[in-house]
């Protein structure tokens, strides 16, 4: 309920942002705040000091970039889902935006926060796997831009350095076939099992959330679909490289099961 | 003269609603003193260890805190437990802190006061416990078995009470009746979770010796009583309930942290305040349910019940908090359900655990048995192969107006069974549902269709006070009510019972209307405050409107006793003489020569021409203790859509038809009926408390405790119609607080089970989680549990047996 105590300091600019993560290796970012400030009332994250970056102003855009769409990592969830842009050409990334909790959490957590936190139970981050985004993050050296398979690194681990800002996520123009399948017990859940499948390149892209570590690619149901299998028969590769947890929300067991009926459905919806 | 329409029965808007919508409602934590310091509980890392030291400098030294006190330093005397329910019972004894033991994850150490609620909740961080850990146990049957550790070395078992019901006709049945169906059920523990978590502030006058508890209680009135040892006398300790939010039975106790407020109070001689944390409420504020059954139904081959056998395992945590092992000996009186068999049978064992102590959650005892006996119900229809609702009723009591006994032992106040089943068939559309679940079993849909029925009794309006004592429980079951005419109009009613969300204010303004015939906004309600309106037993079991609503009745007798010789004294007329009609006295033949309860109201309070021997002051107090339990009754219905491959169980339409007897505001019990089914609904699909195999709660926060929101609950279609008076008081009110909690849970479990029952799926357990779905359907079509595959929706090819 109360959280221990901890400074605070609000960045202006991202290069104050990098500057104040550098003074304090136990400093964490707080944007919109709604993975954080959970695990800091139960006193499970007990940061020494919060960088707010909520009110740096140019970090909330979504735009056509031409070959892209640049969505800036303040974003929150429900500009994600409104954005013209994004429903139009990418139109499983507004999607997935929306499912995520409920409105109040909608209107907070940002796309950025969402990314950053790493969670294989996140909604966005195995959407954007599926898509090959890339995302863009700046520290004490420069911005440079990480490819969402080489992003997610571990449970609650990325690849950005604890003194980078993650700024921007830029997703393909994918408005072909797609399918966003979240199984979840209550509304405001995460999912037990997530599945997004996105038409690319002739053949289908396929991110699975909570079923390991970090946000998944189901590279054999891929392979399979690729090979010419039929929905079916892809979906029966889909838990092929998982370790899904075992929780109260499902047992490992099942949701090697769940995730093939919901890849078989997403298949059967995104190539429909 | 014009005939006024009675208040009772309109859907008055609620008086409280506006404060509470707007942010005005003042709870226990909206309470703040001069001077006022804040007490944090240190909760142990354990759930089961012996204390060898406990260090306190490193919190004491830290800013602002006051004090750190464990139990040698306070030396209080043991919590109270009203309800040894058997001469044999072996009660654990319980303290506000543990001094020798800790026994389950929320058995407080010691306490921590500072000057702000950050302080001294960073302290109590720095509380140190050496313990030796000791094995743990959290499930019942474990427990309960021979070896397994203690909790309580004195008491020598864990099996720390045994009641048997006694039984009744002939027990043999259960061995030679054709049909016997026998099932073993799980209940697992609840959470109550009301949405205000307890808190409570103790201040005081120390010169006076006079002090308050202000908390967040269902039960101020008992709170008094049993806590006034602390400070001394009874005399001196005033308890307020103030707005209170929810409470579900949690709220129904008298708790540590409420003595150990009032005692640091006084030793400290300033305020002292303490919120819970949700986190703690999931360990320290009692939990729900955690019991197991074995049902044995004996019946003939018609399905027409011969004998009803319970025995049962309840989990009482590792203490009795107020009522414990009452709470499955409530239910014990209901396993008849609304059928009419020859043999009863029912027993229980209480078994202490390495977790938080349960009692009262909404239906106490009732649910449990509803579950039960509902759940058998299904397999007997099953097995003399027969449709579910033709088995309830062809089972069903015959009606009855006037008192009757029934086979558990009591007497029933009146019941009319079958047209409430009708009803809810009719509403359903049950014949038509039927056919659609047919066809969609032809078509092997992956979503099929499945039908609960439930007829259910329960036994409310606790209590009469004699039969209360017959159980051993310490307290009557009487309410009071006091009225006050005041001569601008207005009427004040004190009531004893205590709302913590059940609309008392509008629905007592409305009881208050019609007998005196005032405007119900012209009524206030007072309540919740033990130096307000003493006369009290407080809200909980369905019991403020059959209890304390009649005692505002036979108030009301009084004062319009009053009232009648002084308006045959104004009007010049002989007593006899005037009728009660309109909301006056009236001259009969000459009705336009009148008074009002507000005229006569002014006469007694100036008093300067009131008759020989009457008193001034139109008031009076009545207090009423009811000769009978009340026994509302109804049948419900769900349908639920399971997907067959994912296992999720969808809930497409809810009938709730229940009789609560006499309706004051169908509004509002509607609402209790939506909140009710709701929570039941939450207990069939959702909800769920778990430990891991070393007693730690796993389920500990509303992320891992499925408490479903609006979108989860569906629709529900209710009717209250019927409205069979009760027998027991005359208003011919029973009770509508707990009724859809009792009904609902084997409802929705029963629609789960025969959307799957082509499949030869007979069970499901409780909560119906989408994998314990799937798990029940792998075991059915390929008789392994665990075993994946099977994509393909369910085939007809893969039906078995079974009709409905």
């Amino acid at each position: 309920m109360i959280p221990a105590p901890f400074d605070y300091a609000r960045a202006g600019s991202v290069e104050e942002a990098v500057s104040l993560l550098g003074s304090d290796p136990d400093a964490k970012i707080l944007a919109g705040g709604h993975s954080l400030l959970p695990a800091m009332r139960l006193r499970i994250a007990r940061p020494s000091m919060l960088v707010d970056i909520g009110r740096i102003a140019d970090l909330s855009y979504v735009r056509d970039d031409g070959e892209r769409i640049a969505i800036g990592a303040l974003s929150r969830h429900h500009d994600v889902g409104n954005a013209e842009a994004l429903q139009e050409l990418c139109p499983i990334v507004a999607h997935a935006a929306g499912q995520i909790g409920d409105p109040q959490v909608r209107h907070m957590g940002t796309i950025g926060g969402s990314v950053a936190h790493g969670d294989p139970a996140g909604d966005l981050p195995s959407v954007l796997l599926a898509l090959d985004a890339e995302f863009v993050a700046q520290g004490p050296k420069g911005t440079r831009t990480v490819a969402a398979t080489d992003f997610f690194t571990s449970l609650f681990e990325t690849a950005l350095a604890p003194d980078e800002v993650l700024t921007e996520i830029r997703v393909p123009k994918a408005n072909g076939g797609w399918s966003f399948m979240k199984f979840q017990r209550r509304a405001q859940d995460w999912a037990v099992v997530g599945v997004s499948a996105v038409r690319a390149n002739g053949g289908v892209h396929v991110g699975l959330t909570n079923m390991g570590l970090t946000p998944l690619r189901a590279a054999g149901v891929e392979e399979a679909v690729g090979g010419g299998a039929d929905p079916a028969s892809a979906a029966a590769r889909a838990d092929e490289g998982t370790a899904p947890p075992d929780d109260a929300f499902g047992s490992a067991e099942y949701r090697r099961h769940l995730v093939k009926v919901l890849v078989r459905r997403a298949l059967e919806e995104a190539l429909a | 003269m014009v005939a006024t329409e009675p208040f009772v029965g309109r859907p008055v808007l609620r008086k409280e609603d506006p404060e509470l919508i707007t942010g005005e409602a003042q709870y226990v934590d909206n309470w703040t003193m001069p001077g006022m310091v804040w007490m944090a509980l240190v909760r142990p890392p354990y759930v089961h260890a012996t204390i060898d030291a406990i260090e306190t400098a490193e919190a004491a030294a830290m800013p602002g805190v006051v004090g750190v006190f464990t139990a040698a330093d306070l030396e209080l005397g043991a919590l109270p437990f009203v309800w040894p329910i058997t001469e044999d019972i072996k009660v654990p004894v319980r303290y506000p802190l543990t001094g020798d033991k800790i026994r389950f994850a929320g058995d407080a150490v010691a306490v921590v006061v500072a000057e702000r609620r950050e302080q001294a909740i960073d302290a109590a961080e720095l509380v140190s416990i050496t313990a030796t850990e000791l094995p743990a146990v959290t499930d019942i049957e474990k427990a309960a078995a021979d070896g397994a550790p203690l909790l309580h070395d004195e008491l020598g078992t864990n099996v720390t009470v045994h009641w048997v019901h006694g039984g009744a006709g002939d027990q043999s049945v259960f061995e030679t009746a054709p049909v016997i169906v026998t099932e073993r059920y799980v209940q697992p523990r609840l959470i109550p979770n009301a949405i205000e978590p307890r808190g409570c502030l103790a201040y005081g006058v120390p010169a006076m010796n006079e002090w308050t508890l202000v908390s967040a209680t269902q039960i101020p009135h008992i709170v008094k009583v049993t806590l006034s040892g602390v400070i001394g006398s009874e005399k001196n300790l005033r308890v307020i309930a103030p707005d209170v939010g929810g409470g579900f039975g949690s709220k129904l106790n008298v708790y540590a942290e409420e003595a150990l407020a009032l005692a640091l109070a006084k030793r400290l001689g300033r305020p002292v305040k303490w919120i819970e944390e949700r986190s703690e409420n999931y360990v320290a504020t009692t939990h729900g349910r955690g019991v197991l059954h074995d049902v044995t139904l004996a019946a003939d081959e018609q399905g027409k019940l011969i004998g009803m056998k319970f025995v049962e395992l309840a989990d009482m945590g590792a203490y009795y908090q107020l009522l414990t092992p009452g709470i499955p000996e409530l239910g014990g009186w209901v396993y008849m359900g609304p059928y009419d068999p020859q043999s009863y049978w029912y027993e229980f064992r209480g078994v202490v655990t390495n977790a938080t102590p349960t009692d009262a959650y909404r239906g106490a005892g009732r649910p449990e048995a509803t579950y039960v006996i509902e759940r058998a119900m299904d397999v007997l229809a099953r097995k003399v192969g027969k449709d579910p609702a033709e088995v309830r009723r062809i089972n069903l009591h015959a009606p009855f107006l006037e008192a009757t006994p029934f086979i558990c032992g009591l007497s029933v106040d009146s019941g009319n069974f079958e047209p409430l089943l009708d009803k809810a068939l009719e509403l359903v559309g049950y014949e038509q549902l039927r056919k659609e679940q047919a066809a969609r079993r032809d078509a092997g849909d992956v979503r099929q269709l499945g039908i609960g029925v439930t007829t259910y009794i329960e036994m409310c309006g606790l209590a009469p006070s004699n039969i209360l004592g017959a159980l051993r429980y310490a307290a009557g079951g009487w309410d009071g009510a006091t009225i006050e005419c005041l001569p601008s109009g207005e009427v004040i009613l004190k009531t004893g019972t205590s709302p913590h969300g059940q609309g008392h204010d509008t629905a007592w303004s409305q009881i208050v209307a019609d007998g005196l015939g005032v405007d119900p906004d012209k009524v206030t309600v007072l309540h919740g405050d033990t130096q307000v309106s003493p006369l009290g037993m407080d809200t909980y079991g369905s019991r403020s409107v059959s209890v304390g609503g009649v005692a505002i009745l036979f108030a009301m007798e009084k004062i319009k006793e009053k009232a009648r010789t002084i308006a045959a004294h104004e009007l010049e007329v002989s007593e006899d003489d005037l009728a009660w009609a309109d909301g006056a006295y009236r001259v009969s033949g000459a009705p336009d020569k009148a008074r009002t309860i507000p005229e006569i109201a002014v006469s007694a309070w100036h008093a300067h021409a009131l008759p020989d021997g009457v008193e001034p002051h139109l008031n009076a107090t009545a207090v009423y203790d009811p000769k009978n339990f009340t026994w509302p009754a109804g049948a419900h219905v769900c349908v639920v859509e399971v997907d067959t491959e994912t296992g999720a169980a969808d809930i497409i339409q809810y009938i709730a038809v229940d009789d609560c007897g006499t309706v004051i505001n169908p509004m509002i019990v509607e609402g209790q009926v939506h909140g009710g089914v709701a929570q039941g609904i939450a207990e069939a699909l959702y909800e769920e408390a778990i430990y891991d195999e070393v007693g730690n709660l796993t389920t500990s926060s509303m992320s891992q405790y499925l408490i479903p929101s609006a979108v989860e609950i569906p629709h529900m279609t209710t009717d209250n119609s019927q409205e069979t008076p009760s027998s027991t008081n005359p208003l011919g009110v029973k009770g509508i607080g707990e009724a859809g909690t009792i009904a609902s849970p084997p409802t929705v479990i029963n629609a789960v089970v025969d959307a799957l029952s082509h499949l030869g799926v007979t069970e499901v357990g409780k909560p119906a989680s989408p994998e314990r779905v799937w798990r029940a359907i792998q075991e059915a079509t390929t008789g392994s549990p665990g075993v994946s595959g099977g994509l393909g929706g369910a085939t007809p090819a893969q039906q078995e047996g079974g009709t409905a």
